[in-house]
C-alpha cells in the first residue's frame, strides 16, 4: 500500500514507525522542516520530501498519483483539510485528516461528505472519550471497546491481598465467574498470553475480555468496589478538558476545572455553565487543598506539560478516593512511566495512531473478513483485533481445538447475534460472527491469519 | 557498538563473494584452464569464513550510522583481501602487495595495474579482474540490500556509506526496492553494451570484459594497449557507454517512469554534458596535428575525455605524448569526476556545482553584507548540512592528496608521476601521466607506495569518510 504521511509531529512519527514495520507499505513522509525529514528518513525505511503538503507540486513529488492513502497530521487543521482536498482532486487515494478545532468537529459529517474525506480524527475528542470511560469504570487501567460495546477489554492491576493472587487462570470460571477470559498478563515488563495453568500474582497487570455486566459482577466478587465516580477535578482547561467536562456533566458527574489563564476561564464558564471553573495554578498545593482535593473521587491531569501531569498525579494518588488519570502527550520514556504506578495513563498520540492503523489494516485486507477494531497494548507488544467474518473459509465451521492456531494467539471471544461467547475448544466460528483475537504476532490483516503459516 | 550486526554483514559479504566467483570458474571450465582451481579454493575459504561469521544471527539488528559506515569499509577491505587470493594462489601475480593492489584496483573501479604484460594472464583471471569492476561499480552492499531481506529501517546507512555523491536520494520508499531498481538498470545497460559490442564483431570474451570495465567505470584492459587495438566503431560504442555510466542513475529511473521534464531539468546532468562537450572541442583542436583527419582527432579526444571524466581509464592512444594543454585538461577532469549516484569516482560534478555556487554566494555577500541567499540545486534549496559536508569533503580530499604525494615521493620519481599516480588512484581512474601513463603501469612503485595507493583507491571509492572513521579513536571507544 502506498501511503503518504503529511506532517511528522508526534502522531506522524508514531504512524511512520508503526506503518513502516509492515513490509508491504511504501511510505512517503512530507514535512516543512528539513532536519526532521532527514532524521526520519535515516531511522525508518521511508522516503522523505521537504515542502508544504498542501502544494500540488510537493504532493506530486511524493507520488500522490500512485498513492492509496494520505494521512494529514500537521499542526494546523486548515492545512490538513486543504492537503486532503488537493490530494483528493489529483489522486484516487483515500484521505484521513486530523482536525482538532471543536468548531470543525461539529461539522464533521459535512466535511466528510462534501470534501470527500474518508476519516476525520480528533485526538482530543478521542482522549476525552477514553478518559470518561475510565471515570465510569474506575477499576480499570484502560478500557477498549469491541463490537460496538458488546464486549470490552479491561486492564487492571492485581492489588495486594486480592482473591486473584495465586489463582490459576483455569480456576476462574469455577471459583468466580463464567464468560470471562484473561487474555494477557504483564509481569516484570514481560507480556504473557496465559494458558489455563498460568497462576496469577499480586502486581500483575491483567487484561480481560467480557461484557460490561460480567465485568461489574467479577469485580464485585473479587471485592473491589465498582461504580462510577461522582465528581472529578480537571487540571488544565484545554480542549480535552472541554470535551471531557461536557461528557461528564451529561453523565451527571460534577466537574471542577482549574485553569491558569483567566481569559480561558471565562470562555470555559460560558461554554460549561454547570462546571466549577477555578482560576489558578494547578500545581499550587494550597489551591488544591482549598478546592478540597481530599474529598474528590477522581483527578485528571491535563496540562500541556507531561512532567507536570506526572507529578500532579503522583501527588493526587494519595489524596483522591478512586481514580487518577494522567495525560501524556510527548514524553517517550515508557519504561519509567510504567514503573511509576500512575494508575491510568492516556496517550492521545497512540489513540490517534491506533485508529488510523485500524483503518489502514481494514482497507488492506481481502473481502471475506474485515478488521473492525484494533488496539495495541503494552507498548505495542500485543495487538487485540476484532474481525468480522463474512464468508465461509478455512477457519469457519471447524471446532477451535482442531484449528492449527498460531502460537501466542488467543481467540478470546465470539460475538454472535449481539451475544458474547467465551469460546471453548468445541466452539466453532460461523460466517456472520465477530471474533476477538489477542496476539503478540503483530500485523494480522485477515481472520485467516490466525492459523499458523 | 553493535558488533554482532557488523559480523553478520561481513559474513554475508563473503558468502556473496563466493557466489560471484562461480562466474570466473565457469570461464575456466570453458577455456579449460587450471587457474580455475584457485577460484575453487578461494570459494571454499570465503564460504568457510562467511559461515563462521554469519551462522549465528545478530543479537540485535539495531544499528546506527557508525555501524553502517564501519560495516561498509570493513566489507570492502575483506572483499579485496579475498578477491586477491585467486591472483596469489594461481601464481599469476606472485607478490602479496601486487595481488592486493590489483584486487583493490578492481573493486574500487580504478583500473590501475601493476602488470607489465596483461596478455600473459589466463582468461579466468582476466575475467575476474574485469568482473570485480562490475561488482564494485554499483557496490556490493547495495547488491546485498537488493537480495537479502534485512529487517529495520537503518539499512539506509549502508547505502549512504557506499553510494557516491553529496546526498543519497532514494528512488522509491523502500531501500530494498531502490537497490533492486539500481541493479536492474545497471545490468540492463551492461547487457546492452555487450550485445552491441558483439554485434560490432568484438570477440565475445573481450566484449564481456570491456563492458564490465566500462559499466563499473573501472578500466582494466585485457590487452597491453588497452583499447587502441579495437576497430574505431567499437571505440565509439565504448565512449558512449562510458559517458552513460557516468550519469546519475536516478535520471534513468526518471526516464523509465516517463518523467522526462524532471530528468532533463537536472543541473548536474547539464553541467556534466557541458564539461564533456567543451573539453572534447578544446582537445580536438589542440591535438589536430597528431592525427591525419579531424574526425580521428575528435574520436580520440572524445574517448579520452569520456574515459577520464567518468574515471574509467581506458585509452585508445598514448595521451602522455599530447600537448600540455590537453594533458592538463585531462588531469583536471580526473578530479572533476562523474555525476553523483553513478558508478564513477572523483569529486563529482554535483559537489563542484555546489562549491561554485557557494563562491558565487560569497561574492554576493560582499556587495550585500546583510543579504541572505540560499543555495539551490534543481530548484530545491540545498541543506546547510550538505554544503558543509561538501566543503569538508574537499578539504579532506586535498589533505589526503597532498599527504599521499608526499609519502610516495620517497620513491624519487618525477613530480608528474607522483601527483598523477595519486590523482589516478584517489579518483579511481587508472592511468596517470609520465611514468604511470596509459602505456605504462604501477609496477615501478615500492611496496610501501603501493600500500599508500591502495588506501587512496579505497578512500576514493568510499568517498573518504567511511574509511577515515576507521582511524578515529571515537569509533573504537566503547561508549
Amino acid at each position: 500500500m502506498n501511503i503518504i504521511i503529511a506532517g511528522c509531529g508526534k502522531v506522524g512519527h508514531v504512524l511512520t514507525a508503526q506503518l513502516s514495520q509492515e513490509e508491504d507499505n511504501d511510505i512517503c513522509i512530507i514535512d516543512t522542516d528539513e532536519a526532521i525529514v532527514r532524521r526520519m528518513v535515516s531511522s525508518y525505511d521511508v522516503m522523505g520530501i521537504t515542502g508544504n503538503c498542501a502544494s500540488y507540486n510537493t504532493l506530486a513529488e511524493a507520488g500522490i498519483e500512485e498513492a492509496d492513502l494520505l494521512i494529514a497530521v500537521t499542526e494546523s487543521d486548515e492545512l490538513n483539510l486543504l492537503c486532503c482536498v488537493v490530494a483528493k482532486k489529483t489522486g484516487k487515494c483515500q484521505t484521513i485528516a486530523r482536525v482538532r478545532n471543536p468548531i470543525y468537529s461539529q461539522e464533521q459529517d459535512f466535511l466528510l461528505k462534501e470534501l470527500g474525506l474518508s476519516m476525520i480524527i480528533n485526538p482530543d475528542l478521542m482522549a476525552a472519550r477514553a478518559i470518561s470511560q475510565l471515570l465510569c469504570f474506575p477499576n480499570a487501567l484502560s478500557i477498549d471497546a469491541f463490537s460496538k460495546g458488546h464486549a470490552e477489554m479491561l486492564r487492571f492491576r492485581i492489588r495486594e491481598g486480592s482473591l486473584l493472587d495465586q489463582m490459576a487462570v483455569k480456576d476462574i470460571p469455577f471459583r468466580l465467574i463464567d464468560d470471562l477470559l484473561i487474555c494477557a498478563v504483564e509481569r516484570n515488563n514481560e507480556v504473557i498470553i496465559p494458558s489455563g495453568d498460568f497462576v496469577l500474582q499480586t502486581a500483575d497487570v491483567v487484561s480481560l475480555i467480557s461484557s460490561r455486566q460480567t465485568a461489574v459482577e467479577f469485580f464485585k466478587r473479587i471485592q473491589v468496589k465498582t461504580g462510577r465516580v461522582k465528581n472529578a477535578m480537571l487540571i488544565g482547561g484545554g480542549r480535552i478538558s472541554l470535551y471531557l467536562a461536557d461528557m461528564l456533566l451529561k453523565l451527571g458527574i460534577s466537574v471542577k476545572i482549574i485553569e491558569s489563564n483567566p481569559r480561558r476561564c471565562e470562555e470555559l464558564s460560558v461554554l460549561l455553565p454547570d462546571a466549577v471553573i477555578v482560576n489558578g495554578d494547578g500545581s499550587d498545593e494550597d489551591l488544591l487543598y482549598e478546592e478540597r482535593i481530599g474529598k474528590m473521587d477522581s483527578f485528571v491531569a491535563l496540562t500541556n506539560f507531561d512532567e507536570e501531569n506526572i507529578l500532579l498525579s503522583l501527588f493526587a494518588k494519595k489524596k483522591v478516593k478512586s481514580k487518577v488519570i494522567t495525560k501524556i502527550n510527548r514524553l517517550q520514556l515508557n519504561e519509567v512511566i510504567h514503573n511509576l504506578d500512575l494508575d491510568s495513563v492516556v496517550y492521545p498520540r497512540y489513540l490517534t495512531s491506533e485508529k488510523i492503523l485500524q483503518y489502514v489494516r481494514a482497507t488492506q485486507n481481502s473481502l471475506d473478513s474485515n478488521i473492525e477494531t484494533l488496539y495495541r497494548m503494552f507498548d505495542d507488544r500485543v495487538e487485540a483485533l476484532e474481525f468480522n467474518i463474512q464468508k465461509e473459509s478455512k477457519i469457519t465451521g471447524v471446532p477451535l481445538e482442531q484449528l492449527n492456531l498460531r502460537k501466542n494467539l488467543l481467540v478470546c471471544s465470539i460475538i454472535r447475534d449481539n451475544r458474547m461467547i467465551t469460546p471453548s475448544g468445541q466452539d466453532v466460528i460461523l460466517p456472520g460472527d465477530t471474533i476477538i483475537v489477542v496476539t503478540t504476532v503483530l500485523g494480522l490483516k485477515d481472520a485467516r491469519d490466525i492459523l499458523a503459516p | 557498538m553493535n558488533i554482532s550486526i557488523i559480523r553478520y554483514i561481513l559474513g554475508s559479504v563473503l558468502k556473496f563473494e563466493a557466489a560471484l566467483m562461480l562466474l570466473p570458474c565457469l570461464v575456466a571450465v570453458i577455456y579449460r584452464e587450471s587457474s580455475g582451481f584457485s577460484f575453487v579454493i578461494t570459494i571454499l575459504l570465503c564460504l568457510a569464513f562467511g559461515f563462521l561469521l554469519s551462522h549465528r544471527r545478530p543479537s540485535s539488528t539495531v544499528f546506527y550510522m557508525k555501524e553502517g559506515f564501519l560495516s561498509v569499509s570493513l566489507s570492502w577491505i575483506l572483499l579485496s583481501i579475498f578477491g586477491a587470493l585467486p591472483f596469489l594462489i594461481s601464481g599469476e601475480i606472485p607478490a602479496v602487495e601486487d595481488a592486493l593492489f590489483e584486487a583493490v584496483s578492481g573493486f574500487t573501479t580504478t583500473g590501475s595495474s601493476i602488470l607489465t604484460d596483461v596478455e600473459a594472464l589466463t582468461h579466468c583471471i582476466l575475467f575476474w579482474r574485469s568482473f570485480t569492476h562490475w561488482i564494485g561499480g554499483m557496490g556490493i552492499l547495495v547488491f546485498i540490500l537488493a537480495v537479502l531481506p534485512m529487517a529495520g529501517g537503518h539499512r539506509m546507512y549502508l547505502m549512504k556509506a557506499e553510494s557516491p555523491g553529496p546526498s543519497v536520494e532514494k528512488l522509491v520508499p523502500r531501500v530494498r526496492e531502490t537497490a533492486m531498481i539500481l541493479y536492474g538498470i545497471y545490468t540492463a545497460m551492461t547487457l546492452l553494451q555487450i550485445i552491441l559490442l558483439v554485434v560490432g564483431k568484438m570477440p565475445v570474451f573481450d566484449a564481456f570484459c570491456i563492458s564490465f570495465g566500462a559499466a563499473g567505470t573501472g578500466g582494466f584492459g585485457i590487452k597491453n594497449d588497452s583499447m587502441a587495438g579495437y576497430a574505431p566503431h567499437l571505440q565509439v560504442i565504448v565512449t558512449v557507454f562510458m559517458i552513460l555510466f557516468g550519469v546519475n542513475f536516478n535520471i534513468y529511473y526518471l526516464i523509465l517512469c516517463r518523467k522526462f521534464r524532471q530528468a532533463f531539468r537536472s543541473e548536474e546532468l547539464k553541467a556534466y554534458l557541458g564539461i564533456i562537450g567543451a573539453s572534447i572541442l578544446i582537445m580536438t583542436w589542440n591535438i589536430r596535428s597528431f592525427f591525419p583527419t579531424l574526425g580521428e582527432a575528435l574520436r580520440h579526444a572524445a574517448f579520452q575525455v569520456g574515459s577520464i571524466i567518468t574515471t574509467t581509464g581506458y585509452a585508445t592512444t598514448d595521451f602522455d605524448l599530447w600537448p600540455q594543454l590537453s594533458k592538463t585538461l585531462l588531469l583536471i577532469l580526473m578530479f572533476t569526476g562523474a555525476c553523483a549516484g553513478s558508478t564513477g569516482g572523483g569529486i563529482k560534478v554535483s559537489r563542484l556545482l555546489i562549491m561554485a555556487k557557494t563562491v558565487k554566494k560569497e561574492l554576493f555577500s560582499f556587495a550585500h553584507p546583510r543579504g541572505i541567499k540560499k543555495i539551490k540545486m534543481d530548484g530545491h534549496p540545498v541543506a546547510h548540512e550538505t554544503v558543509r559536508a561538501v566543503n569538508i569533503f574537499l578539504i579532506a580530499y586535498m589533505l589526503i592528496t597532498a599527504f599521499s604525494v608526499l609519502l610516495i615521493s620517497l620513491d624519487d620519481y618525477s613530480f608528474t608521476t607522483n601527483f598523477s599516480a595519486v590523482a589516478a588512484t584517489l579518483n579511481n581512474i587508472g592511468p596517470g601521466l609520465d611514468q604511470v601513463g596509459p602505456v605504462e603501469n604501477f609496477h615501478l612503485f615500492s611496496p610501501f607506495s603501493k600500500c599508500v595507493l591502495i588506501f587512496d583507491m579505497l578512500a576514493g571509492r568510499l568517498e573518504l569518510f567511511p574509511l577515515l572513521i576507521l582511524f578515529a579513536p571515537s569509533t573504537w571507544r566503547r561508549n
